[in-house]
């Protein structure tokens, strides 16, 4: 019934490769498959709970101060999970550092709760967050693939390419580990997506 | 050369709407346009066209850079020979670098051009001779020493991210060749800079300078202004020789294929830059010792100005824009070498840097030149009697 809602996120209109949302995080945390993985657990969980609270709240709000209104539910819902980062991961915690906390200015987060949760039921909601939060880090994890596994010859920090293969002259891609790699992986995902889903490219 | 217009008219129905092989038939018209004038003629508008056409020009180009690329081939034999103590004559010499230079070659033209034909097909447009120039620059600004499949992936980088995406020949914002050593740089920096990747078949253990390197190391200089302009010094196998270059640059600019407005620019902003730096630098920095010509000579900065940086397709395209991307180009090689310790050659950061601005520079020109007129036009109306 609600399918398209958790769905529709996680193939056509991913935040990412639609909407050119949340891109800055995309870039600087998707190296390793490890921090990627936590970043858009952690995401998921903002954008759905946000989604959720907002959206019992939304008749409450006044509309003038809803901005601040959502600030101070989603920061303190950065600040939960970032407290659980440090208690249950932290070496995960360690790696995505300031990243954690800048959740909140992740444009998917405000984009969804301002777009959708102020004009829907809880439940909705709260589906449109999932989605949105899991179509977040599927990105993350498919560039987080390629970088660690091109860059670093692992993936979740197993060795997965043979040693024989160095042997024989195989290296790994410097360029992976910087941050640009990222965005040209992005932008060939984008370039793929735009292939398969016409009514995406503007004219 | 009769029997290669028949061959051709023999096979043609084959390429040809219902024959056997016509998805290929992208192909065939591109190496027949490769070796003949092609008979078509223009349908409407402009019926007189310039018989420079871009397969005149990319040939011109390539004519230019053999200098340089003979005497790179030569050169991978000396530095070889000079490194392992072996005596040879000069043909021994050639032939050894040519044995080595070939594979490089090869492989760039092999993945280049074989991603262009798959791309024309794909999109039904013709195989254009875009790839000819940048085919050969690729080896020519990659140490002998490369490992070929690293050049072959950085070639297919450059020409899918670099130039099929944009749409293609004459759409790159970066040259493809820059592009291409860039991405091997920032890939596999190991096998790019350092003093070991120089040289072919270096003995373990021992290493070699280029003259860059010296430079930022602070070293006695081991490579005097004499050697380094006929080019006998260790380097990428095309850039070492400055005069073979300018033996290049000069058929380009009889020819009026490559710009020298660019190219002059180029050297200014070197000259002033290093010159500069040298005055400002504190005696403890190593580039305060390094001379203007010394600079000018070493590493890329002449190859670059010549055959990278007058890429008519990436770089500045107004008069005026010319002169202020090309002064930034050499401004900005010399101010990277020099300031920037990670990265001891600074002529593809600053060329590419500057291919990325030209066409806000271009903007920026041509706007000035609506303003002036504009102006002009204002104050000629108002001296008009009313």
């Amino acid at each position: 019934m609600k399918i398209p809602l958790l769905l529709g996120p996680l193939s056509k209109n991913n935040p990412i490769l639609a909407q050119i949302l949340g891109i800055c995080s995309a870039l600087a945390v998707t190296a390793k498959m490890e921090p990627a993985l936590v970043m858009g657990v952690s995401v998921t969980a903002v954008t759905a709970l946000a989604s959720l609270i907002l959206s019992a709240l939304r008749d409450a709000i006044p509309n003038r101060v809803r901005i601040i209104v959502q600030l101070v539910v989603v920061s303190a819902l950065v600040i939960i999970i970032d407290q659980l980062l440090k208690a249950f991961a932290y070496d995960a915690s360690k790696q995505l550092s300031v990243f954690v906390g800048l959740i909140i200015t992740n444009c998917i987060i405000m984009g969804r709760v301002e777009a959708f949760a102020l004009a829907n039921k809880p439940w909705p909601s709260l589906l449109d967050g999932v989605g949105n939060g899991l179509g977040y880090a599927i990105i993350l994890l498919l560039v987080a693939f390629f970088r660690e596994l091109l860059g670093s010859g692992a993936l979740f920090g197993a060795r997965v390419i043979p040693e024989a293969l160095y042997e024989r002259g195989y290296a790994n891609n410097g360029l992976m580990i910087l941050p640009p790699a990222a965005l040209i992986l992005v932008g060939v995902i984008i370039w793929i997506h735009r292939a398969r889903n016409k009514e995406l490219i503007e004219s | 050369m009769k029997f290669l217009r028949s061959f051709l008219d023999k096979h043609r129905p084959a390429f040809e709407k219902g024959g056997r092989l016509q998805s290929l038939h992208s192909l065939f018209a591109g190496i027949e346009a490769f070796l003949y004038v092609p008979d078509r003629v223009t349908r409407s508008g402009c019926a007189i066209r310039d018989a420079v056409d871009l397969k005149r020009t990319m040939s011109v180009v390539v004519v230019a850079l053999l200098p340089a690329l003979l005497f790179g081939m030569y050169n991978v034999g000396y530095q070889h020979h000079l490194a392992t103590g072996g005596g040879g004559d000069f043909w021994s010499m050639f032939l050894h670098g040519f044995a080595r230079v070939l594979p490089l070659i090869i492989v760039s033209y092999a993945v280049g051009l074989g991603i262009e034909f798959a791309a024309a097909q794909l999109r039904g447009h013709e195989i254009n001779e875009g790839f000819l120039v940048t085919g050969l620059l690729i080896p020519m600004v990659m140490p002998v020493t490369a490992p070929l499949w690293m050049v072959g992936l950085s070639t297919a980088f450059a020409v899918i991210i670099g130039k099929e995406i944009f749409g293609g020949t004459g759409m790159n914002i970066w040259n493809p060749a820059l592009l291409a050593r860039a991405f091997f740089f920032f890939s596999y920096p190991s096998r790019m800079s350092g003093d070991k990747v120089w040289v072919d078949g270096l003995p373990d253990g021992m290493s070699v300078a280029t003259p860059l390197a010296e430079a930022s190391q602070g070293e006695a200089f081991a490579h005097d202004l004499g050697t380094m302009f006929w080019g006998l010094v260790p380097g990428s196998v095309g850039e070492t020789s400055a005069f073979c270059i300018l033996l290049g640059a000069a058929l380009l600019l009889v020819t009026g294929v490559g710009s020298w407005k660019i190219m002059t620019a180029v050297a200014i902003g070197g000259a002033g830059m290093a010159l500069l730096l040298q005055q400002a630098l504190p005696e403890t920095n190593p580039y305060s010792q390094v001379t203007v010509a010394r600079h000018l000579l070493s590493g890329g900065f002449a190859f670059g100005a010549i055959f990278m940086a007058t890429d008519p397709v990436t770089a500045a395209q107004t008069s005026a824009g010319k002169w202020v991307y090309g002064l930034l180009v050499g401004v900005m090689a010399i101010l990277i070498r020099a300031l920037n310790p990670g990265y001891p050659e600074g002529m593809m950061l600053a060329i590419l840097l500057m291919n990325t601005f030209a066409p806000l520079i271009d903007w920026c020109v041509v706007q000035q030149n609506i303003r002036r007129r504009m102006k002009r036009g204002v104050s000629h109306v108002n001296r008009q009697p009313t």
